[in-house]
């Protein structure tokens, strides 16, 4: 390939956003008018081109390895602050969009058979085209993100991909708890992330005027010269942002909840991609990081934490989707503890091999959703309004009904759990591998969480797929239509194989990612790590197997094992209550007290319509009764003066002027009505 | 046409009035064409000014300069022009006013001759508050502006609509009388009440800059309305008929922060450098405390009036940051405002038209029966609560960033806490979107409501059009105002630096 091809290719780079974005302004104008097949088949096609284009932004940074700027228009221009609408094109931004584009791809496709039987189930058939709509807009302001060569217009896409969450939480918005849960789910989303992104934003504001620029390239290359503390408060800043959109410690609130969603949005956006761009971001600004170590060791820190606290949490729910939910937040602890430790690559890694399988859990367990609902139907029970077809206890014995649906679900557990030689075994291992010769405490919260990890997804898929059916539902439930289950088996490939990428020794992820990323961390391949992790997921599923393998009653055997335990993990540590208690109550009493009392009672009622009306009534009487009658009464007898020297002045004012006589006609106007409006106000 | 397109576009619907006053009162079809006709030909005698307008050029220009009134040796003249400051201010206003016509179409039933007139009559002193460079013809407009809003509101207002008229007035009124005070010291010492003229010459002593600051702060505080002069604010707004409230948020406020802009800063530069930090601190008092207040309404109206309050306090926020980010994100900002308030009085119009009510649990589970009606208030909502790619945030990012980094204002705690308002606007904000839109459908009189009809849709995609186009590409927005923008600074400088 020659230099001109090359470069041919690159201005190709803006299709990745467009495609999608064609994809829904077709189906927003004439969506309506088209079938469920076209309207979903649009909506993929737009995302796999999206997909295409970035195999040929991959095809040709082969010849061009540093990468490109592809400018495409100025935006905004005030003084020294300059920024555009450009793309950076590098192996870091492409391997993203190359996962991003490729699973989404597999999910639209997958979601045009989830949608089809999910809007018939809500009872609204209209909202199909709705769904796609918002689908593509993600994927846009997803590549936003990924391809942005600025942190403004990353921002966009940042804050892009959060309405989208948004939407589609609230896709159902008249369902869930009281008609209005799945509203509130996505609105809790909404502010919880702009709450990163005020981090985000301060981070922006002290890199402008610390750097004056907002451009990568330009930041990073005069990293070096500023201070430790605005590197520590700026990367500071991007943690908030970071906590925000990657659910970690303390903003992970948002993401279980986020699970009323259509299980679709649940893979795409709140597992496999949007949660990730906090990930993102940090390896983005690594050469930042690298110069903050406190805050790296915080990231580190931070990761760790969540990743155990999630997997524990993880352990008690009975929500299939919530134990995923909280699976996600637990893995992204995981990405965000080894970028945190340096280990860049690592991050990266984990973050592709988790998308594939994460996405193919959530995947599948929408098909156990929807195989168990149509059990529901099926089996003629009338109590759908009561009947929790997400609840793991009525299910059980899944296995033999859906069996395809049980197999990808089986590779998508034990990749989670890390068994060899699958996606998830090759990534997880690198990270405990850095985390082990970095920092012990940091690879003993991780191996905790590891054990638990595996332990809740032996956990899950014992308790929904063996055993004995649990309900009527599940003992009728049926395997879905091949449009949902071949995309499964696509992940299942992906998620079986994806360690291929970067094989110990072999490192492709790595060499590649080094083209971009300075601070690249060669880790050998640890065998003893490597091995114990094992040993442990093993452990982990088979004290699973003991506990549920062949459970009869909805009775979870841990409740009796662990106790107050298992009750402090099933109502979630009580996170929600005590932020509810130390945010939200408070606003809320604040801003009422604000309004009522000091705004209406005190500035509204009191200053103005006592002190201020009243004062002035009274003063007007005061001048009327008093002063009027008695001194200018007494100046009566002085008036003839008065007049006569008033005239000899006035008669200055008649110059004959038409013009002057207009203005005193004005200021006479003015006067008369400002008597008229007192007389009229008491 | 260049030294009378001022006066065109300023006085051209005052034609359309003349025509209203012959007309029967009964033929009220040709009356609303003859008001919205003569609306939209003033918007294209401005966009007429937009094309002989020179974006280089940072000094007024197409300017008017006629002697008016001569006392002793002082002279009042008629004296307009148009920079980069006021510009897009007069398009806004020339943009808003066939919108805000159009949508009284059915609201305004009875005396709608006497509306139109003092409708378009309120057109004219707002034009020429924006492009008047005498400061009596400034003055003049300014109190001008207050009459036909005065009846706007006390004749087809809700029903406290007197109360809430005359406290409109008054408080004006009050504040202006000061800056009467300024404008004839002004003009005793200097000579002149060209403003140009006066910004110029300069060199009034520092404490005398502090009084006249304050005289002319005291006139445009109450207008924007700065916490807390506030008070009026949400009476006028519940009051006023959705076309006066239009005008009144996404006009008459923005004559403030105009006044602040053209007035306080190049006129009294070391005070104004002396206050910034002042200002900063009302200004972002006012971002939380209006965010806050709007979070506690239950009448749609009153949040999104006490949103007014919150978003003006970051305009304020900008001009006082007194750099180039700041002043042109602030007025950026103003135009913003104008859009997203000005739509979102026109939507809570549409919801009161059909239920006669705007008590936010009147609603829930709208979007079902109203699609296209709940699609445009989400795009509206989220430009108000500034998403990035739509209009809010462009105005909003440079206003903060300009503070944030502002040598007048010297402290980036006030930038900081300010961004909190964005916080605080997605919570007010979508708060008021869900109990409208989201939810079931419960209360029976929503089953059946009717979803925008043509007219209606009409009055909105402009507004939604700009508020993409800014949002996506605000280069000509910005290329407008810059070379005006950097000699307000260059006044700064220069004063600044004769101190030193």
């Amino acid at each position: 390939m020659n230099g001109a091809a090359t470069r041919d290719l690159f201005a190709l780079a803006p299709l990745i956003i467009a495609f999608p974005i064609m994809g829904l302004v077709i189906n927003l104008f004439i969506g309506r008018r088209l079938s469920e097949r076209w309207v979903g088949t649009i909506a993929s096609a737009a995302v796999g081109l999206s997909f295409v284009t970035a195999l040929l932004q991959f095809a040709a940074l082969q010849n061009t390895p540093d990468g490109i700027r592809v400018m495409v228009a100025d935006w905004i221009s005030i003084g020294t602050l300059n920024i555009s609408w450009a793309l950076k094109i590098d192996s870091l931004s492409v391997a993203m969009s190359l996962m991003v584009a490729g699973v989404s791809t597999l999910i639209h496709i997958y979601a045009i058979g989830y949608m089809h039987e999910d809007v018939r189930l809500q009872g609204d058939p209209g909202r199909f085209t709705r769904f796609f709509i918002y689908f593509n807009l993600f994927v846009a302001a997803m590549m936003i993100l990924i391809t942005a060569d600025n942190y403004l217009m990353m921002f966009v896409g940042w804050e892009g991909v959060g309405l989208c969450s948004y939407l589609l939480i609230g896709f159902w918005y008249e369902k869930g708890k009281d008609g209005i849960g799945n509203a509130i789910a996505g609105k809790k989303a909404f502010i919880t992330n702009r709450i990163g992104d005020f981090g985000f934003l301060i981070a922006m504001f002290l890199i402008f005027w610390t750097f004056g620029s907002l451009q990568f390239d330009e930041v990073f290359q005069s990293a070096e010269g500023a201070g430790t503390t605005v590197l520590t408060l700026i990367t500071l800043f991007l943690l908030l942002g970071v906590t925000g959109k990657s659910a970690q410690i303390p903003l992970f609130v948002w993401l279980p909840d986020a699970m009323a969603g259509p299980t679709p949005v649940s893979a795409l956006i709140h597992a496999a991609t949007m949660v990730t761009a906090g990930i993102y971001l940090i390896v983005r600004s690594s050469v930042l990081f690298a110069l903050a170590p406190a805050t790296s060791n915080l990231v580190a820190l931070i990761g760790a934490v969540t990743a155990l606290l999630a997997a524990s949490i993880a352990v008690a729910q009975f929500d299939i989707k919530r134990v995923l939910a909280y699976s996600t937040i637990s893995q992204l602890g995981f990405m965000v503890a080894a970028v945190g430790l340096g280990a860049y690559v690592a991050g990266i890694f984990h973050l592709i091999a988790h998308a594939f399988f994460k996405a193919l859990l959530f995947l599948s367990s929408g098909s156990v959703i929807q195989g168990v609902e149509r059990g529901l139907h099926d089996s003629g029970q009338t109590n759908h309004e009561t009947f929790d077809p997400q609840d793991m206890r009525n299910m059980g014995g899944l296995r033999s009904r859906m069996k395809i649906t049980f197999w990808v679900y089986l590779i998508g557990g034990l990749a989670l759990a890390g068994i060899p030689p699958l996606a998830g075994f090759f990534s997880k291992d690198e990270i405990l591998a850095d985390a082990s010769e970095n920092s012990t405490l940091i690879y003993i919260l991780l191996t905790l969480a590891a054990i638990l990890t595996a332990f809740y997804i032996g956990r899950q898929i014992f308790m929904v797929f063996f055993g004995e059916p649990k309900s009527e539902a599940a003992a009728h439930a049926k395997e879905n239509p091949p449009i949902m289950t071949v995309p499964l088996l696509a992940l299942a490939v992906l998620a079986a194989f994806g360690g291929i990428l970067n094989l110990p020794t072999l490192q492709s992820l790595s060499k590649w990612l080094q083209l971009t990323l300075e601070q690249v961390q060669h880790t050998e391949f640890n065998v003893l790590v490597a091995l114990l992790s094992f040993v442990f997921a093993l452990a982990g599923l088979a004290v699973a197997w003991r506990v549920y393998g062949s459970q009869r009653d909805a009775a979870d055997p841990m409740r009796r094992f662990l106790g107050p335990l298992f009750d402090l993990w099933e109502n979630k540590y009580r996170v929600d209550e005590f932020y509810d208690w130390l945010f939200i109550k408070r606003y809320k009493a604040l801003a009422f007290t604000l309004a009522e009392i000091v705004d209406w009672r005190f500035l509204h009622d009191w200053v103005h319509d006592t002190l201020l009306a009243r004062t002035f009534q009274r003063s007007t009487r005061w001048l009327a009764e008093g002063f009027d009658l008695q001194v200018i009464d007494g100046a009566a007898n002085n008036l003839a003066r008065l007049i006569q020297g008033i005239a000899s002045r006035l008669r200055t004012l008649q110059t004959g002027y038409v013009r002057n006589y207009a203005l005193s006609i004005f200021f006479g106007l003015l006067i008369l009505m400002s008597y008229i409006l007192i007389q009229f106000s008491s | 046409m260049d030294s009378t397109i001022l006066t065109l576009v300023t006085f051209s619907p005052i034609l359309g009035t003349l025509i209203l006053i012959f007309l029967p009162g009964k033929r009220i079809k040709a009356i609303r064409w003859t008001a919205l006709l003569t609306s939209i030909v003033t918007f294209a005698i401005s966009l007429l000014l937009l094309s002989l307008f020179d974006p280089n050029d940072p000094d007024l220009q197409l300017v008017i300069r006629l002697p008016w009134i001569r006392i002793a040796e002082w002279t009042i003249e008629y004296h307009l022009g148009v920079d980069g400051l006021s510009l897009l201010l007069v398009l806004l206003t020339t943009f808003l006013t066939p919108i805000a016509i159009l949508s009284s179409w059915a609201a305004i039933e009875e005396r709608v001759k006497e509306f139109m007139v003092f409708f378009l009559l309120l057109e004219v002193g707002m034009i020429g508050v924006f492009l008047a460079q005498d400061l009596f013809l400034f003055y003049i407009f300014w109190e001008f502006t207050l009459v036909p809003m005065y009846f706007l509101i006390g004749i087809w207002g809700g029903s406290r609509r007197m109360y809430a008229a005359i406290k409109f007035f008054l408080y004006t009124m009050a504040g202006s009388v000061l800056m009467l005070l300024a404008i004839i010291w002004l003009a005793l010492q200097g000579g002149t009440f060209s403003v140009p003229e006066l910004i110029a010459q300069g060199g009034i002593p520092e404490n005398i800059q502090t009084w006249l600051f304050l005289a002319f702060a005291a006139a445009f505080a109450i207008k924007v309305p700065m916490w807390p002069l506030h008070s009026w604010l949400p009476d006028a707004h519940v009051e006023a008929p959705t076309a006066a409230s239009v005008i009144l948020a996404g006009v008459m406020l923005k004559m403030g922060t105009y006044g602040f802009l053209r007035f306080n800063i190049p006129l009294f530069p070391n005070a104004a450098v002396r206050f910034a930090p002042w200002m900063a601190l009302f200004a972002v008092i006012g971002i939380l405390y209006g965010a806050a207040v709007s979070y506690a309404q239950k009448d749609a109206k009153k949040l999104v009036a006490y949103s007014s309050v919150s978003h003006l306090g970051f305009v304020v926020l900008g001009l006082f940051a007194l750099n180039a980010q700041g002043i042109q994100g602030g007025i950026l900002q103003m135009v913003n405002h104008g859009l997203s308030t000005g739509a979102l009085f026109l939507i809570v119009g549409m919801i009161y038209e059909r239920r006669h009510t705007r008590e936010l649990d009147a609603f829930g589970g709208l979007w079902k029966v109203m699609p296209i009606y709940a699609v445009i208030t989400l795009i509206v909502t989220l430009s108000s609560m500034g998403l990035p790619g739509l209009n809010g945030f462009v105005g909003e990012f440079a206003i903060l960033l300009g503070a944030f980094g502002s040598p007048a204002i010297n402290s980036a705690w006030f930038a900081g806490f300010a961004t909190l308002g964005v916080i605080l606007a997605a919570v007010y904000m979508l708060n008021m979107f869900q109990k409208m839109f989201l939810g079931r459908i419960d209360k029976d009189e929503n089953k059946a409501l009717l979803d925008l009809n043509v007219r209606e849709i009409i009055t909105l995609v402009p507004i939604l059009m700009l508020i993409f186009w800014i949002g996506l590409y605000p280069k000509p927005f910005f290329n407008l105002m810059a070379p005006s923008v950097e000699k307000v600074l260059a006044v700064i400088q220069t004063a600044t630096i004769a101190v030193r």
